[in-house]
């Protein structure tokens, strides 16, 4: 029903600026992994050369600052901007490591109240006109923080957990969305030998229920929490799976015909005769 | 045999529960997040029933509780009068309200008692009525109508009915109303 509005906007006119994608991370619940998918498909599109913006929009807990290792260097935070305390460029903070990665922090001692949703929407679009992607990291919940996130962005990414309650949030988030978004799927913390052995949702039981576009899954990998302890995303390392993963999820973002990355367990023996037995693949 | 492997390799696992409670815990979440859908269906299901009978609309009480593995609809419609004919008229008005409890599990067990409130008899919301509607005038008309509602009105509102299959013959109604040819 919003969709109208928003092919609308399409300028026509010759010298007008091709506008960036706006796509917003998001999931309802808290802690699975929204923050660190954000710091690594931004890293990965840079890589690929792509200009990109990630957009922190958990005000008052900012945290991919930290995820990205950027703490020391934020000056400005997008209230500054959006209150005109400071020019977009005092504000976006350069990421060395990615050429044309950069960051638009949150405001950490403000509170989610505080965003005006129209400018945070101005913001966003003057984002586009600058960056081919413009990456919202939304806040948990589905209340004002969650709103101002959505609130410039025409496309998202749902990051879900094999686990009940986030695909639940999931599913509610998705249906506050509606259509206008074209939500896509990430599964994240995905362990495939709990999968086979019958002790986790797998990919294909959450989607079962979520029926979205699968973007591709990324496994639980211990690399991931020690990345986020030294604030240098996976998505630069060039020896893991989940880097892959994440560059391959970077390209079907880009619009690459690449299959969804599925993270593999070695197969052990015993394993496989579990699987003859009857046993689940991930 | 295969069965001492398969919990050896853990095929008992909880991702099981997982996916049934997620399952219920959504129909139930998707319902109420949809209280329009609710009401259209109410309204449908009550434009229905009443080409049959004439029911109180104000008093119509749509709920849905888990009950085992589904979900539940449990209508209670209270019906004013039943029609005598099938083209609307109610030519024989009931004056007594008499409960209609409906209830419909998402998992049909189709080897379930026939008949365990009268409810299914009289209403005409069973599925397989709506099915026969050029012949629902005959079980409709062939119907003592105060027979119905003494039995009616006990019938426990919360009970569950189930669905069971009717004879287009002439519907099985209460046994002391119309005996089994």
């Amino acid at each position: 029903m919003h969709v109208l509005n928003e092919t609308a906007e399409a300028p026509a006119t010759d010298g007008a600026p091709k506008l960036g994608r706006a796509i917003v991370v998001t999931s309802g619940k808290g802690g699975v992994g929204k923050t660190t998918t954000t710091a690594n498909l931004g890293t990965a599109l840079a890589q690929r050369g792509a200009r990109v913006v990630l957009v922190d929009a958990d005000v008052g807990l900012r945290n991919l600052d930290i995820v990205l290792g950027l703490e020391s260097r934020v000056q400005h935070h997008v209230l500054d901007v959006i209150e005109e305390r400071a020019t977009l460029d005092d504000a976006l903070v350069a990421d060395k490591r990615s050429p044309s990665l950069f960051l638009l922090a949150a405001a950490q001692s403000r509170e989610k109240e505080d965003v005006d949703i129209d400018k945070m929407r101005d913001l966003v679009r003057a984002l586009r006109e600058r960056f081919e992607y413009v990456l919202i990291d939304c806040p948990a919940g589905i209340e004002t923080g969650f709103k101002n996130a959505v609130a410039g962005a025409e496309e998202a990414i749902v990051v879900c957990t094999p686990e009940v309650s986030a695909v639940r949030d999931v599913d509610r988030v998705v249906g506050l969305l509606g259509n206008r978004f074209r939500p896509q799927l990430i599964v994240n913390r995905i362990r495939p030998h709990l999968v086979r052995k019958g002790k986790m949702l797998s990919v294909e039981d959450v989607n079962a229920i979520l029926r979205l576009p699968l973007l591709g899954v990324i496994a639980d990998e211990p690399e991931i929490i020690v990345s986020t302890n030294r604030g240098e995303p996976v998505a630069l390392r060039t020896d893991l799976p989940t880097a892959a993963a994440y560059r391959a999820i970077a390209a079907r973002v880009a619009g690459e015909d690449v299959p969804a990355p599925m993270p593999q367990q070695k197969e052990s023996l015993l394993s496989r005769v579990g699987a003859w037995f009857g046993g689940r693949r991930p | 045999m295969i069965d001492f492997f398969r919990k050896l390799f853990g095929q008992s696992g909880s991702s099981s529960t997982a996916k049934e409670r997620l399952r219920l815990v959504l129909m139930t979440d998707h319902l109420e997040l949809a209280p329009d859908m609710v009401e259209a269906m109410k309204r449908d299901l009550v434009d229905v029933i009443s080409r049959y009978v004439e029911v109180d609309r104000e008093k119509i009480d749509v709920t849905f509780e888990q009950q085992d593995k589904a979900l539940a609809m449990l209508a209670n419609i209270p019906i004013l009068a039943v029609n005598r004919s099938s083209n609307g008229h109610a030519t024989a008005p009931v004056v007594a309200a008499a409960p209609v409890v409906a209830a419909a599990p998402a998992d049909i067990d189709p080897d379930a008692p026939a008949g365990e409130t009268l409810g299914a008899e009289t209403s005409g919301s069973e599925t397989p009525v709506v099915a026969e509607t050029p012949n629902a005038e005959t079980p409709v008309a062939e119907t003592p109508v105060d027979a119905q509602t003494p039995d009616a009105s006990v019938a426990d509102p919360k009970r569950r009915r189930r669905r069971r299959k009717r004879k287009m013959a002439g519907a099985p109604q209460s046994p002391e109303a119309a005996p089994a040819p």
